[in-house]
């Protein structure tokens, strides 16, 4: 049963991190119907800005990088929906192919200023060691991107919900046209979106720096489970986003420890067609008219 | 000539080039380096049956390439060991034939369930989530993770299937010893005999009310549904149809190449079949397969002379077709020969062909 405890807080921050990557993609695949391949490579490029940082800021890169791989990574998001993206809308799967293919040319642009093996970046002292909750240990580190998940929720949600420039963007999420024929300026919002969502997974990719090494391919690993959170949970849903991160984050530690990490995947993969039986639009939809 | 006549002449000529000339003209490497792209060009035609002509953007068709592959590469290690234990179960302390390789044992048995497993994967997928009408990038998305959980299951049961080593170190193919330069030269004779009749049935089938029902759920599905059609099993029936193709592609890659490992069906090789098509030409059949020989092959030379150029070039040029040519090679041709035709003074309503439907998918 001890043991078994030991899974939740396990759980919980492989739910934080999942939310971390998800939140972003959850704006960019919710607002704009874009599937981007390309976000797990803005996770990549978080990573990296607090490795590259180390030599300025010594142990405490990640907390410096937090910022800047927002920005960094956002700048990359905003050049691709400038470039490439904004020719694209309505046609989403489309949009994946070609973020693929900015994937790869990523992925192999890091190989070569990086090299391929793994880097590592220290983590600040002040993150080491855990407390101690009924027998199990929840490191510092699990617990502060636990608490940067709840951060980035909340700014989000106030956002989204308090100010003017985030209630143009939940307009356009909800009728593109509409809100372009009341004024809504629907491009800049695209643009502002694309930015903050691909700024969250630079943000992530600094939380990854803080459990395990840095790697040209980091992306991918954790990609495919976060899109996964997006349609669990249901497109540009804050609330399913944090619902379903959680939920997939302890379904995955639970069924690991049940059984084996191989099988866990699959169990996690039929939890969620089975679920799909239920609510084929994910937890959470947004109420339209629209036919398909 | 009419449309139907050229056809029958590019097969034709194409037919003569694979069947007659790359085998006198090309080395036996190469020969059998052909045999592998055509082996992926079968799963390319089941993805553009399924993508390009029914909308469904299948990222997981590796999945079933690797359940035909280790159909096909469990009943020949089983044949290899000869009533023991293959091999690397031995390494990895397997004691007893597990239950699920049992049936393997069997040819018939094994060459039926190259094709009937990935069917009968894709059926209860298909029927699972078209029915609740999953669509359009949730679809995308769940293949994906469809790949990914397979990869992981495949490198997680070490005993079972190999893990990443996969199967490979065969010894004795149907009598045959399937290094030997003549069995390789029969397997592409083969491949490349069943890529052709896969081809034409495919073909065929497009060209039925079936493939245009097809067209028209990709276009409208729930058009067609008020018609009182069922799009789900459309869907299903034409999924179904594209996972048999990628069975028998991988089971006929085993003898071919000589190995099947997760590292040739996970996430990465899946996209990789599905940019071949879109390369191209997604709308059309012949497009895939055109896609998947070409790509592959650049593949292959392009890393014997430098393997990350591979990668920028392959990224680039998939962004390029996507935004430029989204309907890939097949569609700039035939834009260059109708500008070729109305230069020419044709009219133009002779140059444009009803039935071919090009229109975009309808957004979600």
């Amino acid at each position: 049963m001890e043991s078994l405890l030991n899974q939740l807080p396990i759980g919980l921050s492989i739910g934080a991190v999942l939310l971390l990557i998800a939140l972003g993609l959850t704006f960019t695949f919710g607002q704009m119907g874009v599937i981007n391949m390309a976000h797990g490579e803005f996770i990549m490029a978080g990573a990296y800005t607090a490795y590259m940082l180390q030599d300025w800021a010594g142990a405490q890169a990640a907390a410096v990088a937090l910022p800047v791989a927002f920005a960094l990574a956002g700048t990359m998001g905003w050049v691709l929906e400038r470039t490439a993206i904004r020719h694209f809308y309505g046609r989403p799967l489309d949009t994946l192919l070609l973020t693929w293919g900015v994937s790869l040319v990523l992925q192999q642009a890091a190989r070569d200023l990086f090299g391929a093996p793994n880097v590592q970046v220290v983590a600040p002292s002040w993150l080491n060691g855990g407390v101690t909750i009924g027998g199990g240990t929840l490191p510092y580190n699990r617990l502060f991107i636990m608490a940067l998940a709840i951060a980035c929720v909340a700014g989000i949600w106030a956002y989204q919900n308090r100010s003017a420039q985030g209630r143009r963007m939940r307009a356009v999420m909800q009728n593109r046209e509409l809100a372009a024929c009341s004024g809504v300026a629907t491009a800049r919002v695209d643009q502002l979106t694309f930015f903050i969502g691909s700024g969250l997974a630079g943000v992530a990719g600094v939380a990854l720096t803080l459990i395990g090494p840095v790697g040209p391919s980091i992306g991918t690993y954790y990609i495919v489970d976060a899109f996964l959170v997006v349609v669990a949970g249901g497109l540009g849903q804050l609330r399913g986003a944090v619902i379903a991160a959680l939920a997939l984050g302890m379904l995955n530690s639970f069924a690991e420890f049940w059984t084996n990490a191989s099988l866990a995947k699959v169990i996690v993969f039929a939890a969620i067609i089975v679920f799909l039986q239920f609510r084929p639009q994910g937890m959470f939809v947004l109420r339209s008219r629209a036919l398909t | 000539m009419s449309e139907r006549v050229r056809g029958y002449a590019l097969f034709a000529t194409v037919a003569l080039l694979l069947l007659v000339v790359a085998p006198l003209a090309l080395p036996a490497f190469r020969l059998d380096e052909l045999a592998k792209y055509l082996c992926l060009a079968i799963a390319a035609l089941g993805i553009g049956l399924a993508w390009g002509q029914g909308g469904m953007l299948t990222l997981g068709q590796g999945v079933f390439f690797g359940l035909g592959g280790y159909a096909m590469g469990m009943y020949l290690k089983l044949h290899d060991a000869g009533g023991d234990l293959p091999d690397f179960m031995v390494w990895s302390g397997v004691e007893r034939l597990p239950a699920l390789w049992q049936p393997f044992g069997n040819p018939v048995v094994a060459l039926a369930a190259v094709v009937l497993v990935p069917v009968a994967v894709a059926v209860l997928l298909g029927a699972l989530v078209f029915r609740r009408r999953v669509r359009g990038a949730y679809f995308a998305i769940l293949s994906q993770a469809l790949a990914a959980a397979f990869v992981i299951l495949l490198v997680g049961q070490q005993g079972l299937t190999g893990g990443t080593n996969g199967l490979t170190n065969f010894y004795d193919f149907f009598g045959r010893d399937p290094e030997a330069e003549s069995t390789q030269r029969t397997m592409y004779f083969v491949v490349a005999g069943v890529l052709g009749v896969l081809y034409l049935l495919a073909r065929q089938l497009v060209g039925s009310r079936f493939g245009r029902l097809l067209v028209a759920v990709r276009d409208g599905e729930d058009r067609v549904r008020f018609l009182g059609y069922d799009p789900a099993l459309v869907k299903t029936v034409t999924f179904a149809i594209s996972a048999g193709m990628a069975g028998l592609a991988g089971a006929l890659f085993v003898p071919v190449v000589g190995i099947i490992s997760p590292s040739l069906l996970g996430v990465v090789p899946s996209l990789e079949l599905v940019v071949a098509v879109a390369v191209g030409g997604r709308y059309a059949l012949a497009g895939a397969i055109l896609g998947a020989v070409v790509m592959n092959y650049a593949k292959t030379s392009f890393s014997e002379e430098w393997a990350g150029g591979w990668l920028y070039l392959q990224g680039a040029l998939f962004i390029l077709v996507m935004t430029l040519a989204p309907k890939g090679a097949v569609g700039l041709y035939q834009q260059a020969r109708d500008a070729l035709a109305r230069r020419r003074g044709a009219s133009a309503a002779a140059v444009e062909k009803p039935g071919v439907a090009v229109k975009e998918e309808v957004p979600a």
